[in-house]
């Protein structure tokens, strides 16, 4: 396999505090890669650096070779990285189904908008087939801001997928969703894996990352401190003692010996 | 007190203005005990959470809250009931610091000496309160805010305490002690009623097991009669245990 | 339902074009020639600030500019006054466009709160140098040549080319709403960075939407220009121009396509009628002052928004017990 994106000795503060103190992080292509830690560890400013929502102070994002550190979003975006925000950022006055076509058109020349009409019939319907998917057809026509919390992180979800870039960087993508649900768009991310996506999840519902992942990340304190396989990554002292807990705690040792 | 049900739900219908979210909800909440309420995404959990608070008033029905009707009441009578509620979606002033935001919390306490040691004792539980006391909450990251968000209720010492999603975002670690709190404040003697997507573990320290599906109650048991449900399971906990693929 | 609204909106045209032919009097065919105007420069002015919720505050320097086009060119081309000075008003219009592409390449590079500042900032610079300037006639302004039209029906053509220029406003930006462009700008209008993130290129986005709704503004200065027949810097460059504007479509329904038109509607009848009536040239300024506390206060999302909900709710009430399947409108829902 070879390395699709790649976060290198990635480093950020804010005011006093770091909070990525040189990550590195490798995503292969075709891979699952979970990104996981702590709370305030660092994942969501890792994204941030990634997709171009903050800078970084120091180090190197490159993706496919190229040096991509510290570019627009949009010109992220357009490379083929599309993201998740961990607190939804849905466009809460245009309806659900609007939001899905903002996200459709990333080889599209802005002119071209102009002369066009919100959607073609083939967009239309991809995007509702996706919305279908998180069972959200049903709600297509109402303004996003009538979502429950959990629906706008499915709409979240469904509007990176249909906007179909080639890795997809989901920011907790579980959070707040059904637990079946949770199953199914696990199986989703499998089949489009094999598909050809790559993907990297942050996630905390250990049984969704450690049955869907290749390889494990795990960061603590803004740098990464393990990074292997799930079976790993799970029993190795370091992890547990900084984000699993320790051995006595039977809920989530339950938790794992299901997963 | 203990035959009379502490909260009781009776034929509750309530939306935002279009078409009904609730459709006659009928259920009690025990006094002294952890309810939880389960289902799928848009069934209307935190609406029907938002009309115990007041934040949504309902159409028809009545609850009944300590011989109270809560319907039509305004939110703040209803906090000096002692029901105290924490949203679902992000509730926090972000432009104020943590420590002004937990102190947010106790503002219908005068006494500062309460207060002083409610702060005290919430810093010890989550050392986040006072390592980031004086950054703007809007800094935090999702899961720190989250668990601010949890210590400011715990600034009131309500009778019923109403959690929409307290485990959401939160790493293993903390989530364990989120639940540690939970069940320390129901053994203290508040009636706890959350709504919960980390079904599994939420229901197996609740006393009681809500489900509700498309604005109405499809079950309602004790715990583990929810969690052993195998329809509920295959519907909305992800399958039962037994007949979920090993890894 | 489509069918329907398009009724509507065809009655409301007949309706338009027959005024002047029912109603002769000059002193009212005048009112509405300039509620016809306003109504369009709202229109556009929403078009813009209404879809990408960039509010602007210098919307005057395009009609000053349209106004100032029409004046110098049929006085340098001494085009003779009449019929084929309407044919300047286009030229208005493009002459305000080439001036908004630098305007807005500038001031687009900032967000919302600092947008409106530099508007109107920009505005005063232009007010200043059409005061100042040689070409612009000074404070003293422009006359244009006389229009040789007699009588009552001398407000006539007046009155059809602005119900043209609002004919256009209208499906342009309804064009607009509908097309792919028109949804960028609403996702710029609810969040930027993240449209930036899904590939919206929001500067070439909104520099294009500005530019677009200049164009109505000038053509409508420049049939001001043509109407009055003498321009002054002060009252084509009018700060309550800028003001009244956008206090249309916010009256109406900002961002909403039938809310600049109510606005324009209600609030420029009232004002000119006001002013004509008592030839008191302040009291509408009382009037509008009331009327924005009124909407701030009771309908923050305009009148359209507003009767739409009462309507939901009486629908609602009339079939109780409806299930959740029906469409649950909401506050925040701002369709056209
Ligand atoms: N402010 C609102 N305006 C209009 N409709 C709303 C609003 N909030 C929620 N709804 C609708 O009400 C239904 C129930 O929402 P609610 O927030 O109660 O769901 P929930 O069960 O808490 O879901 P989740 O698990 O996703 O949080 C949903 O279909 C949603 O679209
Ligand atoms: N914009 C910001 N300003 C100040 N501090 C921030 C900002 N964003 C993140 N942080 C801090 O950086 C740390 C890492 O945050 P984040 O990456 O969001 O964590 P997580 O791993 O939970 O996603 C946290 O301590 C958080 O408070
Ligand atoms: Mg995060
Ligand atoms: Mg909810």
């Amino acid at each position: 396999m070879t390395t699709l994106l790649e976060a290198h000795d990635v480093s950020r503060s804010f005011g006093g505090l770091q909070a990525l103190a040189g990550c590195s992080l490798l995503v292969e292509r075709g891979s699952i890669t979970g990104l996981i830690g702590p709370n305030g560890s660092g994942k969501t400013t890792l994204f941030n650096v990634i997709t171009g929502y903050i800078k970084a102070d120091t180090g190197r994002v490159s993706f496919e070779g190229k040096d991509i550190t510290n570019a627009r979003p949009n010109a992220v975006f357009a490379l083929g990285i599309g993201r998740t925000f961990q607190m939804t950022r849905i466009f809460a006055r245009i309806s659900v189904v609007e939001n899905m076509l903002v996200a459709t058109q990333r080889e599209e020349s802005w002119l071209r908008g102009l002369t066009r009409s919100k959607s073609s019939k083939s967009e239309l319907d991809n995007a509702m087939e996706w919305l279908d998917f998180v069972g959200l057809a049903r709600l297509a026509h109402l303004p996003a801001g009538a979502l429950s919390y959990g629906q706008r992180k499915l709409l979240e979800l469904a509007y990176v997928l249909v906007a179909d870039p080639d890795v997809i960087l989901l920011d907790e993508p579980a959070g707040g969703v059904n637990l079946t649900l949770i199953n199914e768009i696990g199986e989703k991310i499998r089949s489009l894996n094999a598909a050809g996506k790559t993907f990297l999840i942050v996630e905390h519902n250990m049984e969704f990352v450690m049955n869907l992942c290749d390889t494990v990340t795990v960061m603590h304190q803004g740098c990464n401190l393990v990074t292997g396989r799930p079976d790993e990554v799970r029993s190795n002292p370091l992890v547990l003692d900084a984000y699993l807990g320790g051995g006595d705690d039977e809920d989530v040792a339950e938790e794992m010996s299901n997963g | 007190m203990a035959d009379a049900p502490f909260v009781r739900f009776e034929g509750v219908v309530a939306g935002y203005g279009g078409g009904d979210v609730l459709k006659g909800v009928n259920f009690d909440v025990a006094h002294g005990g952890v309810t939880c309420i389960v289902g799928p995404n848009g069934s209307g959990k935190s609406t029907l959470l938002k009309t115990v608070s007041g934040l949504v008033q309902p159409r028809l029905g009545t609850i009944t809250f300590k011989g109270h009707n809560l319907v039509g009441m305004s939110p703040r009578e209803i906090l000096r009931l002692g029901v105290v509620q924490v949203p679902q979606n992000h509730s926090l002033f972000k432009e104020m610091t943590v420590e002004q935001n937990v102190e947010l919390g106790a503002f219908l306490v005068k006494d500062k000496k309460v207060i002083a040691q409610r702060l005290r004792s919430i810093r010890e539980t989550f050392p986040i309160v006072a390592e980031r006391a004086h950054d703007k909450a809007g800094s935090l990251s999702g899961g720190q805010q989250r668990l601010v968000e949890f210590a400011r209720c715990l600034m009131l010492e309500p009778e019923l305490v109403v959690l929409d999603e307290p485990s959401m975002g939160l790493d293993p670690k903390t989530l364990h002690v989120m639940f540690g709190t939970i069940k320390m404040m129901n053994s203290l003697g508040r009636t706890v009623l959350l709504v919960e997507q980390n079904a599994r573990q939420a229901l197996k320290m609740s006393h009681h097991g809500v489900v509700l599906e498309n604005g109405l109650v499809r079950l309602a048991g004790t715990g583990t009669d929810v969690l052993n449900n195998p329809d509920i399971a295959a519907l909305y906990l992800g399958g039962s245990v037994s007949t979920r693929p090993a890894h | 339902m489509k069918l329907k609204q398009s009724a509507w909106w065809a009655l409301a045209l007949v309706v338009f074009a027959l005024f002047p032919v029912v109603v002769t009097n000059p002193f009212y065919t005048t009112i509405g020639i300039f509620t016809v105007m306003y109504m369009s420069c709202a229109t556009s002015w929403n078009m813009f600030s209404g879809y990408s919720g960039y509010v602007s505050l210098g919307t005057a320097i395009f009609f000053g500019c349209g106004a100032y086009t029409m004046a110098l060119a049929s006085i340098d081309w001494h085009v003779p006054g009449g019929a084929v000075q309407f044919w300047l008003v286009p030229l208005g219009g493009v002459v305000a466009m080439a001036i908004a592409v630098p305007l807005g390449a500038v001031a687009l590079r900032v967000r919302r709160h600092t947008f409106v500042v530099i508007t109107i900032a920009f505005f005063f610079v232009f007010q200043l140098a059409a005061i100042n300037a040689n070409f612009t006639g000074g404070p003293a302004g422009l006359s244009l040549a006389l229009i040789p039209w007699q009588g009552n029906a001398y407000n006539t053509p007046f009155y059809y080319v602005a119900l043209l220029i609002l004919v256009f406003a209208v499906v342009l930006s309804a064009l607009v709403r509908r097309s792919r462009f028109g949804l960028q700008l609403l996702a710029i209008r609810d969040d930027e960075d993240r449209a930036l993130g899904l590939g919206v290129k929001v500067k070439a986005v909104k520099l294009t939407g500005y530019t677009m709704s200049s164009f109505t503004v000038g053509m409508a200065g420049a049939l001001y220009a043509m109407f009055l027949g003498q321009i002054y810097p002060q009252f084509v460059f009018d700060p309550v121009f800028d003001v009244t504007v956008a206090l249309m479509a916010f009256l109406g329904g900002f961002g909403t396509l039938l809310g600049p038109l109510v606005g324009g509607l209600i609030l420029e009848s009232s004002q000119q009628y006001l002013t004509a009536t008592y030839s008191n040239g302040s009291l509408y300024l009382i009037l509008f002052g009331a009327l924005f506390l009124i909407v701030v206060l009771f309908m923050p999302q305009g009148i359209v928004v507003k009767v739409k909900e009462i309507w939901m709710k009486r629908s609602l009430k009339d079939a109780d017990g409806v299930d959740g399947a029906t469409p649950v409108a909401m506050a925040g829902s701002v369709k056209p």
